[in-house]
């Protein structure tokens, strides 16, 4: 058996579709995480304990339990409690709710980085809590919280693998499924593994140039 | 400047009978103090022996445990209701303190944003000014405060007394009442001290009511109305920069000037000179 480079351009229009809908799924997966991640890591903030309780439950859940676990229960619970979601929605939905708990964790901490004496200030001039949220913590500590937003967006896209198993077409079940029909193991995985390289070093390279738009105040610190 | 209605008019800081507690830890144990319009008190005292507290129980960036804290005749930061008090919403805590402006010690300007931009954003987001018009009077501010020609400069391009003097311009913009500040010098290096005093001397010529927390005897000597020598949590000596820095024999008021001559003698001659 020889590294046949011919498999994939044989199968280039299941593999180009499984792409896409990987990059759909873990972009939609990523933006809807961010946004959770980041109204749970407010309300957190700026709640009192009775609030951020189910909260902080929702979080430890998330964290403390596999993803792939955690897509069965939404995909095949569901139903039991009305919930009757396709396998694409059920399986963005939990990318986003399993990210999203990731997420508010490092909001969480970008919040405490910035010193509470420029809060006070803030609340002394009568700006709101958030308010102060959206004008001085945010724009402060996204420098900071960048690569562990990146980092994460990273594991986010390996994830996506795992939506294979409610039955979604996604790259790796293409490439799963052709692998086993033609045994080509080896340039199927190669070609797996090259593409989410691939996302990887793109949300890296983003990363890195929006840390030093949103940086540029902290450059000037260096003259 | 002179818009007094009735003459002696109520204070416009009133602070009765107010206590603090941090958890087990009385820091003030009973505080009663006056402020009125126009007038500089001066607190001084020993290190831990509750200042900053107290200003930051008047600001309510503290809230105190015990007692009535008026500004201009309103209650702060509680509403009196069947014999208990109930903490009132944020928003109403920043109507009561709307006239109050505080400068810390550590200036805390916002690093991600210009001079102009640390005085204008407040007037924006909590006075709804257009944003011409926020950036028409933050500049106007910082060239009251002396720095007209450092308006785009970031905090961290800005000396120790530059950076003050911006916390200054950003609480004076929203026009207020009273200025609060906790000891605005004692972060600077010695050089930069006068810079921050003077402009501090302005306001007070200008008739800004002040309260200074401060270890600049000097200046209180100079500037104050009142002086209020804290200790342990209560007020152990008040009234003028004469009565408390020569007349008054409390005995811990003596030790704490004497340390304080002691700590600042430069030259051993017959005179025994000390700084300012
Ligand atoms: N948030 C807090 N929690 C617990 N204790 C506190 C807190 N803030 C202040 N204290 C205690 O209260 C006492 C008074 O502190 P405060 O900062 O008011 O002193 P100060 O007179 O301003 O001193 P300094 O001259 O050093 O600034 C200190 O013993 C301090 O440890
Ligand atoms: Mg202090």
């Amino acid at each position: 058996m020889t590294f046949n480079l011919a498999i994939l351009t044989d199968n280039w229009r299941d593999l180009l579709d499984g792409m896409v809908l990987t990059v759909l799924i873990w972009a939609g997966g990523t933006v809807m995480g961010l946004a959770i991640g980041l109204m749970v890591a407010v309300v957190q903030l700026l709640t009192n304990r009775w609030i951020a309780a189910p909260l902080n439950v929702y979080v430890a859940v998330m964290r403390g339990t596999p993803f792939l676990i955690q897509l069965f229960i939404i995909y095949y619970g569901g139903p039991f409690f009305g919930l009757d979601l396709t396998p694409m929605v059920a399986g963005v939905a939990g990318l986003a709710l399993y990210g999203g708990a990731y997420f508010s964790e490092i909001f969480r901490a970008g919040f405490v980085s910035v010193p509470p004496g420029q809060i006070e200030a803030a609340r002394m001039m009568g700006i709101s809590r958030l308010a102060i949220v959206r004008h001085v913590q945010l724009p402060q500590m996204l420098v900071i919280i960048l690569p562990a937003l990146a980092n994460m967006t990273v594991l986010l896209s390996k994830e996506t693998a795992v939506l294979s198993v409610i039955t979604v077409n996604e790259l790796t079940s293409v490439v799963q499924s052709i692998g086993s029909t033609t045994f080509a193991f080896a340039e199927t995985l190669l070609f797996l593994a090259l593409v989410y390289w691939a996302f990887l070093e793109i949300v890296t390279a983003a990363a890195r140039r929006l840390e030093k738009r949103v940086g540029r105040f902290m450059l000037r610190t260096q003259n | 400047m002179a818009e007094e209605k009735t003459p002696n008019s109520r204070p416009i800081i009133d602070v009765r009978g107010v206590w603090k507690r941090f958890g087990s830890a009385e820091v003030l144990k009973g505080i009663d103090l006056q402020i009125k319009k126009s007038e500089v008190t001066c607190i001084i005292g020993p290190s831990g022996s509750g200042k900053s507290t107290l200003l930051r129980c008047i600001a309510f960036l503290e809230e105190y445990s015990e007692g009535e804290i008026y500004i201009e005749g309103e209650l702060l930061g509680f509403s009196l209701e069947n014999g208990g008090r109930r903490r009132v919403s944020d928003a109403e805590v920043d109507r009561v303190r709307r006239n109050v402006g505080f400068v810390f010690q550590q200036f805390n300007l916002w690093p991600h944003m210009s001079a102009l931009e640390n005085v204008a954003m407040p007037l924006k987001l909590s006075r709804g000014m257009p944003r011409e018009e926020a950036a028409r009077r933050a500049r106007a501010m910082l060239e009251k405060v002396g720095l007209g020609h450092r308006t785009q400069a970031y905090p961290s391009q800005l000396s120790g007394g530059q950076q003050q003097r911006v916390g200054i311009a950003r609480a004076l913009a929203m026009e207020p009442h009273i200025m609060l500040f906790d000891e605005p010098t004692s972060a600077l290096d010695p050089e930069l001290v006068g810079e921050v005093l003077q402009v501090m001397r302005d306001l007070a010529s200008e008739g800004m009511t002040m309260a200074v927390v401060t270890h600049e005897m000097g200046f209180a000597a100079q500037v104050a109305d009142t002086v209020m020598f804290i200790d342990h949590g209560i007020i152990a000596a008040s009234g003028s920069p004469n009565e408390v820095f020569r007349e008054n024999q409390n005995s811990r008021l003596r030790q704490f000037l004497q340390n304080y001559f002691e700590r600042n003698v430069f030259w051993q001659g017959s005179e025994g000179a000390a700084a300012p």
